[in-house]
């Protein structure tokens, strides 16, 4: 997904001279291209990230569209107050780039892992959460976000299913994609870990269960209707994050839904409940290890369809 | 006797357009002495009607935004967005009263609105904000956010090939924020000449005097050894403010700190260098002899 960003930047930078990249002095060998061809719009800001929000919210102020680029947390939480006051309160065209959602540099330790950072960037008012689950999205929401107005967060992942657009599908910002088009259950995801959600939609459709899947590529702003449809029409709903189920994906879903008035028949969050992780390993290994890759999705779907998916299959 | 708001705004103005004979130049300071004095009366009133804190911030720096808004800032009351403006950032938010009673004073908005601040629904909050208020460039009132925005402004500016300068006020007591420090090495690093930071050193902070806390001496060595240009002043004294802001940048090369050494509270002996009026607030014998103390000094 990184660099699919990259790419979809240089094309935007070659495009606008008001883009402007500051970096908290990551990005080794990834920003190589960016740097040579936009010298001009390229800032190293250096290891100090609320400085580089500030700067961020100067240049904005005086014009720029900005994106400030660092590793998982390092982007947005030491600098939270500086995005909140600073370039959300100022209604800034600031966007913020997170790279190494989840798990995704899951050997480096708690301080890499970016576990809460949807939380915790929905709650501020006015700024829009996106939250990729494909390279495709990743493009389409590079030139959404530059052109929205405001605070931006972009989660982005390391894995990624790759490509997912269907012919002629068209990207909106806000809007959950359908991916597929299952009656028995919905399968809800936000972020790389799509393709554990589209893994375990192949499993289950071998077994006889054809799942709806749902991308969430925009937290916030939040599709309501596809999900008000998904629960009418499919029954159950099950949310899949890697990120803490308080306040995520599944919160929002859960959230949006009661207050619309439709109550699935049944609906669970599959996300990380167990704190910090202490252990290290891939990103594939640590999802197998705290419940969030396709074994458990299919486990979950089959215990909640319960006796009536062992009569269908059989 | 002090002069109307639209007096000052335009004998600053004319000041502004002459030549600078000696006449004029007592003009100027004159006009000075009053516009700070009456920052000081409407900050005074302010936070006593709305009974808020801070007014021992606010005299501080009473003169240097008489100086900067009477004459130094290239800002236009009449058009506060024009692109080739001088931006002025007050990092130590919570002293916004004064930079109300300066920008009201210099005819950004009516002196009448002063009034209405502290009060619900008011859009002029304790601490400075910009929404609704024409001439604030950033809201603040979290300490350590001022200068880096300014030093976005100012790289921005030298990106543009523009030459007005990006001014920041801060307190001393905010230079414990480490974020200030982020800025003032990239500032130094790159050399941004068109910004000035200005330090309302009155020596004391929230709790206790600064050298108790977290001491800042060698405070202008500090500045250096980041790349910085740095001037000295009493920053009372309208004639050394205005040589420090007509000689800028300090250095060639480097952003410019004005250390302007104050007294908290200046212009009302109980408050002068006192921790406590921080704090509190004047009321009743304590505001009419403040009062008394600020009109005499007219």
């Amino acid at each position: 997904m990184r660099d699919v960003f990259i790419a979809r930047l240089c094309e935007l930078a070659q495009a606008d001279p008001r883009i402007m990249l500051i970096t908290g002095d990551l990005g080794f060998r990834v920003l190589d291209e960016y740097m040579d061809r936009f010298p001009k719009q390229f800032l190293n800001a250096g290891v100090a990230e609320q400085n580089m929000t500030a700067l961020a919210t100067g240049m904005a102020l005086e014009g720029h569209i900005v994106f400030t680029y660092s590793i998982a947390n390092f982007t947005f939480m030491r600098c939270l107050e500086q995005i909140r006051n600073d370039a959300a309160y100022h209604d800034c065209n600031v966007n913020v780039i997170s790279v190494g959602a989840g798990f995704s540099y899951g050997q480096l330790g708690i301080s890499h892992h970016a576990t809460e950072d949807i939380t915790i960037m929905r709650s501020l008012p006015g700024v829009t959460v996106a939250s990729p689950g494909d390279d495709w999205e990743t493009a389409e929401l590079t030139t959404a976000i530059t052109q929205t107005p405001g605070v931006c967060y972009l989660r982005l992942d390391k894995s990624s299913p790759g490509n997912t657009q269907r012919p002629g599908e068209i990207f909106r910002l806000g809007q959950t994609r359908v991916l597929r088009d299952g009656t028995d259950v919905t399968l809800a995801a936000t972020g790389g870990i799509m393709s554990e959600v589209l893994k375990a939609a192949d499993t289950l459709a071998e077994r006889g269960i054809h799942a709806r899947v749902l991308s969430t590529h925009t937290i916030k702003p939040f599709d309501v209707a596809t999900y008000a449809n998904a629960a009418r029409e499919t029954g159950g709903i099950i949310t899949v994050e890697e990120h803490t189920v308080d306040g995520g994906l599944g919160s929002v879903v859960a959230e949006s839904l009661l207050e619309a008035g439709v109550v699935p028949r049944f609906f669970q969050r599959i996300g990380l409940r167990a704190g910090f992780s202490s252990v290290v390993g891939t990103q594939q290994y640590l999802r197998a290890v705290y419940g969030i890759d396709a074994e458990t999705i299919v486990s979950a779907v089959e215990r909640r369809l319960g006796a009536g998916t062992a009569r269908r299959v059989a | 006797m002090i002069r109307s708001q639209s007096d000052c705004t335009r004998r600053f103005a004319l000041a502004k357009r002459t030549s600078r004979t000696a006449f004029q130049l007592f003009i100027i300071m004159t006009d000075l002495k009053h516009l700070a004095q009456r920052i000081r009366l409407h900050a005074l009133r302010m936070t006593s009607v709305g009974g808020s804190a801070h007014v021992g911030a606010a005299m501080s720096m009473a003169d240097i935004l008489a100086t900067l808004y009477g004459g130094t800032l290239n800002v236009d009351p009449n058009d506060p967005q024009k692109p080739d403006r001088d931006r002025f950032i007050l990092s130590k938010g919570h002293a916004g009263a004064a930079v109300y009673a300066a920008l009201a004073e210099t005819g950004f908005f009516p002196v009448e609105q002063l009034k209405t601040h502290f009060q619900n629904g008011s859009k002029l909050s304790g601490h400075v904000s910009h929404k609704g208020i024409p001439g604030v460039e950033l809201s603040t009132g979290s300490l350590g956010h001022g200068l880096g925005v300014a030093t976005g402004m100012a790289y921005a500016a030298k990106l543009k090939g523009a030459t007005h300068r990006v001014y920041c006020l801060l307190s001393d007591g905010e230079c414990d924020e480490g974020s200030n420090w982020e800025a003032i090495l990239f500032a130094g690093h790159h050399q941004l000449n068109n910004l000035v930071a200005i330090i309302d050193y009155n020596k004391i902070q929230s709790l206790a005097p600064v050298s108790e806390t977290l001491a800042l001496e060698p405070f202008a060595d500090k500045w250096r050894a980041f790349g910085w240009g740095v001037v000295e002043c009493d920053g009372h004294d309208h004639a050394q403010l205005r040589e420090c802001f007509a000689e800028l940048p300090a250095q060639g090369g480097q952003p410019t700190v004005v250390i302007a050494h104050t007294i908290k509270g200046k212009g009302v002996s109980f408050m002068e260098n006192t921790v406590e009026w921080h704090y509190f607030t004047a009321r009743g014998e304590k505001f009419d002899q403040a009062l008394r103390e600020l009109q005499a000094a007219g």
